[in-house]
């Protein structure tokens, strides 16, 4: 089983150090890690330094990856494109980098089986400059899927999606991560999604990791104060699923972050 | 997420590529047979006419064919169309690289400065005999157009990186360079004698009548040597078009690649403006064709737009030659004047589709 750990991972943009000292316990093939954090807190850039894209300090250490770092697959960001290639064009390029010309039946037969594990095989031959934000992303995670991760960085995939179609594709990456082995790290924003479907969660602001656990041990009225700057609560459901109640935003007193969370410093700017 | 309908669907989507691949291919054979179909008329015309028939005999067995034939054909007119093929082809490629790595359907040679940086340093070899390399005296203009013509790239290329430039700053510094490098050559003209002067000019004219055959084989060469560089990275090209932060995550070495990229541009926009002159709008009009036609999987999107530039400049030589029966006027004239109409058309209607 693959196996993934950072251990002091810093990251450059230029000659400046944007990100220093993310070190995790061991996650495993089948979990699914939350990223969490304010924005520019860093999180992308945890994921391009994971990813290769970016330079920087420290190690990413990885067990068991048969495809070694290039079981790395990084989802970044939705952007768009507007590019003249249909959506089954620009999956197929995701799964034919650096390999032949030629495409075989395999080939299409995975894509075609992931356009209908994501429920957009009507999509197939829309043009990719044609979708909707929501579209976008879900092609986006189709690409990802394509390139057969072992280890897989999810910049937040859910931004531009309905309610319906976050808790269905988050339902599918969970059922993926546990089906094929696969550790899958997404940043999101929506802390009640990551208190339903994490394993884990890692949060980071200002560059740096402030804690990291299980979502029922992280997100804390503390951290919600101190990294967010919102006053709530963490109540649960009959099934034992915490839910965040915002009350709301946080007097603007504190000058530092909670030293119970291990870390203590400015308050962090959202 | 999956359901037994998507599961149908998701088959017949296998077809359906299969049928998508396939109706790319068909169209790349009727843009060839175009090609051939255009290169044959360019051969059969020219004061002294012939009918296709005659070309075709010529061309498959020269000796059958009465000697005067033979030798307009072979030694006069073939040349000529083939440089046409050639050239158009080289130019519609560096335009539609030059798209892709800058994410910018105005790039292209000449609206982007490579064209007239090359014009000027030819003009420096010709007018002053200057050469930015050594080499042997024959050579001294292709390189100096090149030498000039790379290093206005390489700006281009540095400039794009930089954080905040826009695909508008880059068309506007093309437009400054375009400016620029025509008043650095109007200045080598001032400063020319009147035999040279005549040379620049005729040669910034652009005109096919300048080909030989060793030049048709150098531009051949590379052509051919710069197209395999390009096929073997056709997916790496193609996933650029779905921006760079998409493109790295597919593991492409984005700056890298658009390095390597420019270099070849420079040398397929560069030479062919070494030897022929100025030749506008293939580069620009060209991939747009292509892309219209094939969409922008490089695979199909390379040779469509190989052969499109090609087929322009071929059908550009063919109407050069009918405007006027008995008179041939220089192609780059012609070029610009059905290039023109043909790039506000496409500002006004596809631009914004076909992009």
């Amino acid at each position: 089983m693959v196996t993934i750990r950072l251990d002091g991972l810093g990251a450059f943009h230029g000659a400046r150090l944007v990100l220093s000292d993310v070190s995790t316990p061991i996650f495993r093939g089948g979990e699914v890690v939350a990223v969490i954090g304010p924005n520019a807190a860093g999180k992308s850039t945890l994921f391009k330094r994971i990813a290769g894209l970016l330079k920087g300090p420290g190690r990413v250490c990885l067990e068991g990856a048969v495809k070694g770092p290039d079981g790395i697959c990084y989802m970044p960001q939705d952007t768009a494109a507007n590019a003249v290639l249909t959506v089954y064009e620009s999956i197929l390029l995701a799964r034919k980098q650096g390999s032949a010309w030629s495409v075989s039946d395999g080939d299409l037969a995975l894509i075609d089986g992931i356009l209908a594990a994501l429920s957009i095989s009507d999509l197939a031959f829309c043009n990719v400059g044609e979708l909707s934000g929501g579209q976008r992303q879900v092609v986006s995670i189709a690409q990802t899927l394509a390139r057969e991760p072992e280890i897989l960085l999810m910049d937040e995939p859910t931004s531009a999606l309905d309610l319906h179609r976050q808790v269905e594709v988050l339902s599918f990456m969970r059922g993926l991560a546990r089906k094929h082995g696969i550790a899958v790290l997404i940043a999101i924003h929506d802390l009640n999604q990551a208190l339903r479907f994490a394993d884990k969660c890692i949060v980071i602001a200002e560059g740096r990791m402030i804690a990291c656990g299980t979502p029922e041990d992280v997100v804390t009225p503390a951290l919600l104060r101190d990294v967010y700057r919102v006053e709530a609560r963490i109540e649960r459901c009959s099934r034992g699923i915490g839910h965040v109640m915002v009350d709301g935003v946080a007097a603007d007193g504190s000058d530092c972050i909670d030293s119970s969370l291990g870390i203590c410093g400015r308050k962090p700017k959202i | 997420m999956s359901s037994e309908p998507a599961a149908l669907s998701a088959k017949q989507g296998r077809g359906l590529y299969r049928a998508l691949v396939l109706r790319k291919q068909l169209i790349l054979a009727g843009l060839a047979l175009a090609l051939l179909l255009s290169l044959c008329i360019d051969l059969a015309l020219g004061p002294a006419s012939y009918s296709l028939d005659q070309v075709v005999l010529a061309l498959v067995s020269p000796g059958s064919v009465p000697l005067q034939v033979r030798v307009v054909l072979w030694d006069i007119r073939l040349p000529i169309a083939l440089m046409a093929v050639v050239v158009g082809a080289a130019l519609s490629v560096a335009g539609a690289q030059m798209q892709t790595i800058l994410n910018n359907p105005l790039a292209s040679p000449f609206t982007l400065g490579i064209s007239a940086a090359a014009s000027f340093g030819a003009a420096l070899a010709l007018a002053f005999g200057v050469a930015l390399i050594p080499a042997a005296i024959e050579y001294i203009v292709p390189l100096n157009a090149f030498v000039v013509a790379m290093l206005t790239a390489l700006v281009i290329h540095l400039l794009s990186l930089k954080r905040g430039v826009t695909v508008e700053t880059i068309v506007l510094l093309g437009i400054a360079l375009v400016f620029t490098f025509n008043a650095l050559l109007s200045l080598v003209q001032y400063l020319s004698s009147e035999q040279a002067l005549a040379a620049v000019v005729f040669w910034t004219v652009g005109s096919l009548t300048k080909a030989t055959w060793p030049k048709l084989i150098i531009t051949s060469l590379i052509l051919l040597a710069t197209l395999p560089i390009f096929v073997r990275r056709a997916w790496a090209l193609t996933a650029l078009r779905l921006g760079e932060d998409k493109a790295a995550s597919f593991g492409v070495k984005v700056a890298r690649l658009r390095l390597e990229t420019m270099m070849m541009v420079s040398l397929l926009a560069a030479i062919p403006v070494a030897f022929v002159g100025t030749i506008g709008f293939i580069g620009l009009v060209g991939p747009h064709i292509a892309r219209m036609l094939i969409g922008e999987d490089q695979r199909f999107f390379l040779p469509a737009s190989a052969l499109s530039g090609a087929l322009i400049l071929s059908a550009s030589s063919v109407a050069s030659k009918s405007l006027i029966p008995g008179t041939i006027f220089p192609i780059g004239i012609v070029t610009s004047l059905i290039g023109i109409p043909f790039f506000i058309s496409l500002i006004l209607s596809n631009v914004r589709r076909s992009w």
